[in-house]
């Protein structure tokens, strides 16, 4: 079976006023109905990997290199009907905020059925009861009354099922969901991620879950990629993130969300700030905020070091345990 | 939606009663007595006051009032001073020429400002908007008196394409669906549309540049919409506001076009305005004023009411 998804050495630079590399020699798979966690901090390129994905870069300013790959199609090279149908059709996004991701002026009901009668071909009426289906499953209550409603008159927590139903409403192989808790309040961000991992398991396509929180990437994945810089610095299961995290970035990151951070908040742990991306990586990215770096550390990119299957890090350092200089 | 249709329009009762209010004052105020537009200069202090009784000058200005307004329910809107005519007839003859002017330059001005607005909106900073905007601030800034009387050169004078005067072959001001009428409409309609061309092309703009910019348009590309949905959309969210923008302007063109029809000789309401104005013709004015500013409340609720319709955003209560 093909990989659902296979980037492979992905870069991407911003034109413009000023020069940002967003993305630097990315390359990451996913097999059918995997859920991965794409963990970090503000910045680190996450919204650009999953916009990439759905081809949702500005053309003229972006630089994009490298090749995505989903179930077998050349992602970066479609364009016009045959990229109308992918987007939505194959792939399909969760945004962070509800409240302005839906048009204000249309009902739910018929932002669903639009998607359903551009992807299925489905008449208005069709559309909508697959649209009702949709506002069921995702547990909202009263869903025929809430199918002629406008996006402002429902709850954040409503909302963002709506998204959902939406986002799953033409059975995509691959759902990007960018931070889809974040805007909402803590108990209703619970209700959402049990009702997406549930989803998960209904309707069995893949997940990229875009995260600043680990404790939110474990509930929901079982793999974890994490992202410094525009890099991907570590890769690997969940459990093994967690147990036998290498990466001092990732350390770092487990070390402030199991000790005083209260789910939910940014990480901020971590002393320093991560770099301005003006210029291409030459060294370890993560090198003058690392208590560990060595001065080879600041000379060359450090090597990618595979210590099991499908498991990475890219750290100099990450074969030996490592001390403190 | 009935209820707030109702609510709407027992609230313009109060401001129709304010318009009229100010309508009568503002004419008292104005300097000069009417009496001595029409009286022969060598009337006698008897021959004056016999004439201010018979138009009802004579009596408290409350009581005017009330006998003005008694009138005017029943249509009756008093008789020009100047011409002896009844106010009603000049005036609804005048406002009925004034819309044909006014609807014929909306006709003209709105889909040209809404394509010319998405075009700028659209192509946000390029050479596309930058010429747009050009055009908007020239359209708006450009006196339209003088654009007029230049357009007469032009195409009346010495091309000889088009009458540059009145409503309708010898100064007739009997409207007809005809070319011979119709021709007479081009060059006024034309001249005034331009500034509101460059007003709609303006808000629309704006409108639709930040509609653009916004999450969902992303969100729309992103579920598989095409660029013709997506511009669907944007219109959807812009329609509220760039109605209302469009039905002030229409009253401002119905209003507003005193100096173009004086320019054209149309014999439209800011014709009959200005003259009544020089004549101290109070009735008429008074008339005038009045029904052109009920007109502009009539606007502005039809207006209020079309935006609630097509925005769910707007409290319908
Ligand atoms: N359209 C764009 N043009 C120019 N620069 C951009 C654009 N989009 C993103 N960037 C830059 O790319 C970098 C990565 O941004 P991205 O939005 O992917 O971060 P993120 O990991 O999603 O962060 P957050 O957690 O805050 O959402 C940032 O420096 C950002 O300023
Ligand atoms: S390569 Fe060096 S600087 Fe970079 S994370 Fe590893 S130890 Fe730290
Ligand atoms: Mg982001």
């Amino acid at each position: 079976m093909t990989d659902l998804l296979d980037i492979r050495n992905l870069s991407i630079r911003f034109k413009g006023k000023r020069t940002v590399h967003a993305i630097n020699d990315v390359s990451l798979s996913m097999k059918q109905g995997e859920t991965l966690a794409l963990l970090g901090e503000s910045g680190s390129g996450k919204s650009v990997t999953l916009k990439a994905l759905l081809g949702l870069l500005p053309p003229k300013r972006t630089e994009i290199k490298g090749a995505v790959h989903v179930n077998g199609t050349d992602v970066l090279s479609l364009s016009g009907k045959a990229l109308q149908r992918y987007r939505g059709g194959e792939v399909s996004m969760v945004f962070q905020e509800p409240a302005l991701a839906l048009d204000p002026v249309y009902t739910v009901g018929h932002q669903i059925a639009e998607a359903v009668m551009r992807h299925k071909g489905l008449s208005k009426a069709d559309a909508m009861s697959i649209a009702l289906d949709m506002l069921d499953r995702v547990r909202i209550p009263s869903a025929n009354r809430r199918l002629h409603n406008y996006p402002h008159e429902l709850s954040g927590g409503m909302r963002q099922r709506v998204m959902i139903a939406l986002a799953l409403a033409c059975r995509p192989r691959l759902l990007l969901a960018d931070e889809p808790t974040t805007a909402l309040d803590a108990t209703v961000q619970v209700q959402i991620l049990l009702l997406l991992r549930e989803l998960q398991k209904e309707f069995g396509m893949g997940v990229i879950f875009v995260t600043h929180d680990i404790g939110v990437a474990v509930e929901i994945s079982e793999r974890v990629a994490v992202m410094y810089a525009g890099q991907i610095v570590e890769e690997g299961t969940t459990r093994e993130i967690i147990r036998d995290g290498r990466h001092p970035y990732t350390q770092g990151l487990l070390a402030a969300n199991l000790h005083d951070v209260a789910r939910g908040e940014r990480l901020t742990a971590i002393p320093g700030a991560p770099p301005a991306l003006e210029t291409r990586p030459e060294a370890c990215s993560f090198a003058p905020r690392c208590p560990y770096a060595v001065a080879a550390c600041r000379a060359d990119l450090p090597p990618v070091i595979c210590p099991s299957e499908r498991r990475r890090v890219a750290c100099l350092r990450a074969e030996a345990p490592m001390a403190a200089e | 939606m009935l209820t707030y249709l109702l609510r709407r329009l027992i609230l313009v009762l109060p401001v129709a009663f304010g318009v009229s209010v100010i309508c009568f004052l503002l004419v008292q105020i104005a300097p000069g007595d009417p009496l001595t537009a029409i009286m022969p200069v060598d009337a006698t202090a008897e021959e004056q006051s016999a004439m201010r009784a018979a138009y009802g000058l004579d009596k408290p200005l409350p009581v005017q009032y009330a006998i003005w307004i008694g009138n005017l329910v029943q249509g009756d809107m008093g008789k020009s001073i100047a011409t002896g005519r009844p106010v009603a007839a000049e005036v609804f003859g005048a406002v009925q020429n004034s819309l044909l002017l006014a609807v014929s330059a909306a006709v003209i001005a709105f889909p040209i400002g809404i394509f010319l607005g998405f075009l700028a909106g659209y192509f946000r900073d390029i050479w596309i908007d930058r010429a747009v905007t050009a055009v908007s601030i020239a359209g708006v800034s450009v006196p339209n008196y003088w654009l007029g009387i230049v357009l007469v050169i032009i195409f009346s004078v010495n091309l000889g394409w088009l009458p540059s005067m009145g409503a309708g072959p010898g100064g007739s001001s009997e409207w007809q669906w005809n070319w011979l009428h119709m021709r007479h409409l081009i060059l006024p309609a034309v001249t005034l549309a331009v500034v509101p061309i460059g007003i709609v092309a303006r808000t629309v703009r704006a409108l639709a540049g930040d509609i653009l910019t916004q999450d969902f348009v992303q969100a729309l590309y992103a579920k598989g919409m095409s660029r013709a949905d997506v511009l669907r959309h944007v219109a959807r969210n812009a329609a509220a506001t760039a109605l209302s923008v469009m039905g002030l302007q229409l009253g401002y063109l119905l209003g507003g076009s005193i100096l173009i029809e004086t320019v054209f000789n149309w014999p439209g309401s800011g014709f009959l305005l200005s003259n009544a104005i020089f004549q101290r013709d109070l009735p008429l004015l008074q008339g005038t004023i009045l029904v052109l500013a009920l007109f502009f409340v009539a606007m502005n609720l039809i207006v209020d009411v079309a935006q609630a319709a097509i925005d769910p955003r707007i409290q319908r209560t």
